[in-house]
C-alpha cells in the first residue's frame, strides 16, 4: 500500500498506521480515505496530496 | 511606554524590536516589533504576548491601563517563540482563568512549554466569545498561516482582525499605524514578509481570502503581530495577498549568481544585456552581497530566474547551494527559468540549477550555458542570445502568447 504526502506541509499519510485520531483506522489505504478527511496537520484535503 | 489606542478599550502593549536584525536567517535590516493587544470589557483579554527578553516592555505597558492581574483570558494566536516566548512568565503573573487557543495551538504550547494544566480553551471554528456587554471575539482557524497552531481573532464590535502573522512585516518603528509611516517601506517589508515565510503557503493564503470574502467580515482594522496596524488602507495589504498568492509576474528577470574569478560574473553581465536589448527591466544580483531573504524578495514577483554558478568540486558554490536549498524549500512558483555557469573540467553545476529549477516547475527555456574556464567574445555573444530568448518569453508572457 503506497504512502501519501501532504503538499503543503509534509505529513505522510502511511495506510498501516491510519489517522485513527479522526476515524480512519490502521490499514486503511489511500483510495479507501474517506474524500472529506483532512490533513491532521494542516487541515489540506485529499487533493493535496501526492503519491510517495 | 505608552499603550496606543486602536479604538475604545483596545490597546496596542507590545514591544518594539531595534536590535534583531537576523530572524532565524532572515535579515531584518529595519528590526520588528512583537505585537499584542488588550481588550478591556467586564472579562478583559490579552491577545498574543511577545518574545523573551521583552516581557517586561509588555507588562509595563499593560500597568499603564490596568492592573495585569485583572486579564482574566489570554489569547494565543500563534505559538512561534517570538510571540509565546515570554508566555510563561506572563501566564505565572496574570494567573488567567483561560488560554485560548486553536487545537494544534494546545498540542504545540504544551510541547513548547510542558504545562498540561494551564488553563486552556480550544476554540472551535466560528466560535464566539462574549467578555462584556461591549466586545465580542470570534476565530478562524488558519492552519499553516504559517503554522499549524496559527489562528484569528475578530473582534464583532470594533471590526478589528487580529491576524497573527499574516500581513505584518518586520519593521521597528516609533508609528504604529499605516498611515503614519512611508509607504514604500512599508510595502517593500510587506513583500519580503509574504516572499519570505509564506510563499509556500500561497495556495492556503488563496483559500483563506476566498474564505474572508465570502464571510463579509467588515474590516475597519487588521492588527497582526509584527509592524504596522492597517487602519487606513486594510485593503492595500488584502489586494497585495491577493496578486501574491496567484503568483502573479511583473515581468522582471533576475540574474542571481556566485564566480570565482568573474567568467561567471560576466556571461551574468552579457545576459543582462540581452535582456536590455529586449527591453527587460532587470536586477543582476550577486549572492556574495544580496541576503538570500532579500534576492527572495525579488524573485517573489519575477517572471523569470537565470541562475549561474561555477563548478567546484563537482558541485556548487556553496552559497548558490544554500540559496537554492532555502528557495525550493519556499517553493515559488510560475517562473521561466534558465542556468549558466563556468567551469574548468568538470562542469556539474548547471545541470544541477536544472535539476533545482525543474523540480520547482520552472519552465526551463534553454538547456544551459556552460563555459569552460574564461569566456571569449562568441561566448559571451551566446550569453547576450540566452537574454534575448529569456527576455522574448517574458515579452510573449505578457502578450498572453503563452503562460510564464
Amino acid at each position: 500500500m503506497k504512502k501519501h504526502r501532504c503538499q503543503i506541509c509534509g505529513y505522510d499519510y502511511d495506510p498501516e498506521v491510519g489517522d485513527p485520531d479522526n476515524g480512519v483506522a490502521p490499514g486503511t489505504a489511500w483510495e479507501d480515505v474517506p474524500d472529506d478527511w483532512a490533513c491532521p496537520i494542516c487541515g489540506a484535503g485529499k487533493d493535496a496530496f501526492d503519491e510517495l | 511606554m505608552r499603550p496606543v489606542e486602536l479604538s475604545k478599550n483596545v490597546y496596542w502593549v507590545g514591544a518594539v524590536d531595534w536590535l534583531t536584525r537576523d530572524f532565524h536567517g532572515y535579515s531584518t535590516e529595519r528590526g520588528t516589533t512583537y505585537n499584542a493587544y488588550l481588550i478591556i470589557d467586564e472579562k478583559v483579554t490579552l491577545i498574543d504576548t511577545v518574545k523573551s527578553g521583552y516581557c517586561h516592555e509588555l507588562m509595563h505597558r499593560i500597568r499603564n491601563i490596568i492592573d495585569p492581574k485583572k486579564i482574566d483570558y489570554l489569547i494565543v494566536n500563534h505559538v512561534e517563540m517570538d510571540h509565546s516566548g515570554s508566555l510563561p512568565q506572563v501566564v505565572q503573573e496574570i494567573q488567567p482563568e483561560k488560554i485560548i487557543c486553536s487545537k494544534m495551538g494546545q498540542k504545540a504550547l504544551t510541547q513548547h512549554f510542558h504545562q498540561p494544566d494551564w488553563p486552556y480553551h480550544v476554540v472551535t471554528p466560528g466560535e464566539e466569545l462574549r467578555l462584556g456587554p461591549n466586545k465580542t471575539l470570534s476565530f478562524v482557524e488558519t492552519r499553516m498561516l504559517h503554522w499549524p497552531d496559527s489562528m484569528f481573532s475578530y473582534l464583532k464590535e470594533d471590526q478589528i482582525l487580529f491576524s497573527s502573522d499574516a500581513f505584518g512585516e518586520h519593521l521597528a518603528s516609533s508609528e504604529r499605524f499605516d498611515d503614519e509611516v512611508n509607504q514604500d517601506v512599508l510595502m517593500h517589508e510587506a513583500t519580503k514578509y509574504y516572499a519570505n515565510i509564506l510563499t509556500l503557503y500561497s495556495p492556503i493564503v488563496k483559500k483563506l481570502i476566498a474564505q474572508v470574502e465570502a464571510m463579509h467580515l467588515p474590516l475597519k482594522m487588521i492588527a497582526p503581530d509584527h509592524g504596522i496596524i492597517w487602519r487606513k488602507n486594510p485593503k492595500k495589504i488584502i489586494d497585495a495577498y491577493s496578486r501574491w498568492c496567484v503568483n502573479e509576474s511583473n515581468g522582471k528577470a533576475l540574474v542571481i549568481y556566485d564566480s570565482m574569478w568573474h567568467s561567471t560574473e560576466m556571461m551574468a553581465k552579457s545576459i543582462a544585456g540581452g535582456l536590455q536589448d529586449k527591453g527587460i527591466s532587470y536586477k543582476l544580483l550577486n549572492l556574495q552581497v544580496n541576503h538570500h531573504s532579500e534576492v527572495m524578495c525579488d524573485v517573489l514577483e519575477a517572471g523569470a530566474v537565470i541562475l549561474g554558478c561555477p563548478t567546484l568540486n563537482n558541485g556548487l558554490l556553496p552559497r548558490m547551494a544554500g540559496f537554492l536549498m532555502y528557495m525550493r524549500g519556499l517553493r515559488p512558483t510560475n517562473k521561466i527559468g534558465a542556468a549558466f555557469g563556468s567551469y574548468g573540467w568538470s562542469g556539474e553545476a548547471v545541470k544541477l540549477m536544472n535539476t533545482a529549477m525543474s523540480e520547482m516547475n520552472f519552465r526551463l527555456i534553454h538547456p544551459g550555458l556552460r563555459v569552460q574556464y574564461v569566456p571569449e567574445h562568441g561566448q559571451l555573444q551566446e550569453c547576450v542570445e540566452l537574454g534575448h530568448i529569456v527576455g522574448q518569453a517574458l515579452l510573449d508572457a505578457k502578450a498572453g502568447n503563452k503562460a510564464v
